[in-house]
């Protein structure tokens, strides 16, 4: 059993107030051959500029330290492939660093350069991060992630990371699903919803039209996981800039939106799942220790924690970041999430470890239609709308780049500016994409406060990224 | 001629021979829809690593010769005292204080079930199990840890009790040496080079 100490327990502090003042991303697609990596980060970089009516080069010039994402070296076949594109990006001479957190390297970027400007190191940080993964073979490129698990414990075992996460899902799927056909539909329910959802983004790798037969008809990968259970494998880059409550100022002076406060917290555990202990559940503050106490009796075989089926990591950085941004109770207090739908079992796993359900009953916040735009039960806007870029699974997932594409479009839907960017008929046009006649306007009305969820892998390292809008803040900061 | 690389140690230094690498050359990449332009070139490059299993290396050498070692945490001191790991772990995760190593063959071979499973249709590149791979993790009575392997016999269930088989014959000296087959198989049906 493991215990945490009081002092591993501690609310996070900030010593002082830190903004998102812009952000920023290139198209993501699973192969973009006619342009390197630089191409894809100066587009990041300038889309940045732009929300902001600022040129590149006057946006560079209140930059102090950069913080870049980009998980897989070998997938580039470069080191200190971060110095490359600082070089290019004309940000020489001043001090960066690269990040690497798998699947949750995003995250853990934005989370670097919000600690740089809390500590009044820099007034002024730029989180870039970006993937390259279409420069070997496919089967390749499933042994180089495979390398992200134990390279003697577990990579040896068939060198296909689907793998060692399915087994997770597996269990969650016949303990918590119950093996029951109606939780598998709602599982292909989330893949019609990012994929549809997919549809409206411009930058999106795979938007798809389909309906929840296509999904339960896709090809096995990982039974129960089906193709169109898994997220896209793509290349792109996204950034955002991250200063003090002064520079935040100087930066919007003239822009058509305000500088959104930022929190990010991260958890971790164990890389090999297989290291996992037992413990009792962390309790999120909109939980209470009486709710799980017969959780065994109603998922027999779910009592032991983490186990197989939460993601402690994940758990933890959601009690982390609630408490530093007063967050009591997710579904009531925050408007818009993006969660990483690495798989479509994932995304319900992560509703509980994130507290918009407690553990054992993640389904019904699809069920309930809370999660969608539009309730699809009632008519009525979603109470909790999540991915409504597409997520992982629509949208894209190029490593480095994930968690601040997350963060790039909740914060469009607290600026409200989720229409103008993504209705953009120029942008469809750059990236030779065809506006579906269909397109949907998925900006959340009124929302000012989200929250986005970047996770690496089977749950190594996970960061919680949460906005909001300064006037609507959940509590008073001495 | 050529040989695979071949490495071992002496006076504590690798002592390296053979081949380990392959000479091949780039190959330009180009856009078949814009008039054979230059996109690009490949980069092939084919590598030998040197690994050590520094104190796991017992565990890979005992597979070879029939034995599943764990590592369990003696210190007097240690709240987790007598918690026993597997997968091996060479310090305690608590104290930091080096574990033990013990023999877990016999409760292996009397308490291990399948805690989760997954039948795997796909594998990446360099893979050497066939396919599908039938991945499962299993428990054992009185380790506080869930070990991940393959099933090389049989369909897997939750709960199932299974039984470790070692690649005793041409061991290759991996995690691949341990499988996992059902309780009750006949010996005479194990994988070629595999016995209990």
């Amino acid at each position: 059993m493991i215990k945490f100490s009081e002092q591993q327990l501690k609310v996070p502090r900030l010593a002082r107030p830190v903004y998102l003042v812009t952000a920023g991303q290139s198209k993501f697609d699973r192969a973009i051959p006619d342009m390197r990596t630089e191409e894809l980060c100066v587009d990041a970089l300038t889309m940045a500029a732009e929300l902001i009516d600022m040129s590149p080069a006057e946006l560079k010039s209140y930059i102090h330290t950069c913080y870049y994402g980009h998980f897989a070296d070998h997938f580039g076949d470069q080191l200190l492939g971060e110095a490359v594109i600082h070089d290019r990006l004309g940000l020489d001479p001043l001090g960066n660093i690269g990040v690497k957190t798998g699947g949750a390297t995003g995250g853990s970027t934005l989370w670097e350069a919000m600690k740089a400007v809390a500590s009044g190191y820099s007034d002024c940080a730029l989180a870039m991060g970006w993937e390259r993964m279409d420069e070997v073979p496919t089967d390749e490129g499933n042994f180089l992630i495979s390398c992200a698990a134990d390279k003697d414990w577990e990579s040896p075992l068939g060198h296909i990371y689907t793998g060692y996460y399915a087994v997770m899902a597996q269990r969650y799927w016949q303990i918590f699903g119950k093996s029951e056909d109606s939780f598998r539909k709602t599982l292909a329910e989330i893949s019609v919803k990012h994929h549809g959802y997919a549809r409206s983004n411009p930058f999106a790798h795979a938007p798809m039209d389909i309906t929840v037969d296509d999904v339960l008809k896709s090809p096995v990968i990982a039974y129960p996981l089906r193709a169109l259970d898994c997220c896209v494998m793509s290349v792109g880059a996204a950034c955002a800039i991250i200063c003090d409550e002064d520079t935040a100022k100087k930066l919007t002076k003239n822009a058509k939106h305000k500088p959104l406060r930022i929190w990010v917290a991260a958890g971790s555990h164990t890389l090999r799942p297989a290291d996992r202990r037992d413990m009792d559940i962390p309790l999120l503050p909109n939980e209470s220790a009486d709710q799980y106490k017969d959780l065994g009796e109603r998922f027999p075989g779910g009592d032991r924690y983490p186990g197989f089926t939460g993601f402690l990591a994940a758990r933890m950085a959601a009690l982390y970041g609630y408490g530093m941004a007063g967050v009591k109770d997710p579904t009531e207090d925050l408007d818009v999430i993006e969660l990483h739908d690495a798989f479509t079992i994932s995304d319900v796993q992560t509703y509980e470890d994130v507290g918009l359900r407690p553990y054992g009953e993640g389904r019904d916040y699809v069920e309930s239609g809370d999660c969608y735009h539009t309730n699809p039960n009632t008519g009525k806007p979603g109470k909790l709308p999540s991915n409504l870029s597409g997520g992982l699974i629509g949208c894209m997932h190029a490593v480095g780049a994930t968690g601040i594409m997350q963060t790039f479009e909740i914060a469009t839907h607290i600026w409200n500016r989720w229409a103008e960017v993504h209705g953009d008929e120029k942008l469809w046009k750059k990236f030779n994409r065809e506006k579906p006649a269909d397109w949907k306007d998925l900006q959340v009305k009124g929302a000012k406060r989200a929250l986005a969820i970047s996770h690496a892998g089977v749950g190594s390292h996970v960061t919680s990224t949460i906005l909001m809008d300064p006037d609507h803040l959940l509590q008073k900061e001495g | 001629m050529s040989m695979f690389g071949q490495v071992h140690v002496s006076d504590n230094k690798y002592r390296l021979k053979g081949d380990f690498h392959h000479l091949t050359p780039n190959m330009p990449i180009r856009n078949a829809d814009d008039g054979w332009a230059l996109m690009g070139v490949t980069n092939p490059r084919d590598m030998t690593y040197i690994h050590s299993y520094g104190a796991e290396a017992v565990f890979f050498e005992s597979l070879g010769q029939g034995k599943l070692m764990a590592s369990r945490c003696d210190n007097k001191k240690c709240e987790s005292k007598g918690s026993i790991y597997m997968p091996f772990r060479i310090f305690c995760p608590d104290c930091l204080v080096k574990n033990t190593v013990i023999d877990l063959t016999d409760v292996a071979r009397k308490t291990a079930r399948v805690h989760t499973f997954m039948v795997c249709e796909r594998s990446g590149a360099f893979s050497l199990l066939d396919k599908p791979i039938k991945f499962i993790n299993i428990e054992f009575d009185g380790v506080v840890t869930i070990l991940m392997s393959y099933l090389s016999m049989g369909e897997p269930e939750i709960g199932m009790s299974v039984v470790p088989i070692f690649k005793t014959q041409d061991p290759t000296y991996t995690i691949l040496d341990l499988s996992w087959v059902p309780s009750g198989t006949d010996e005479k049906k194990l994988p070629e080079g595999f016995s209990f």
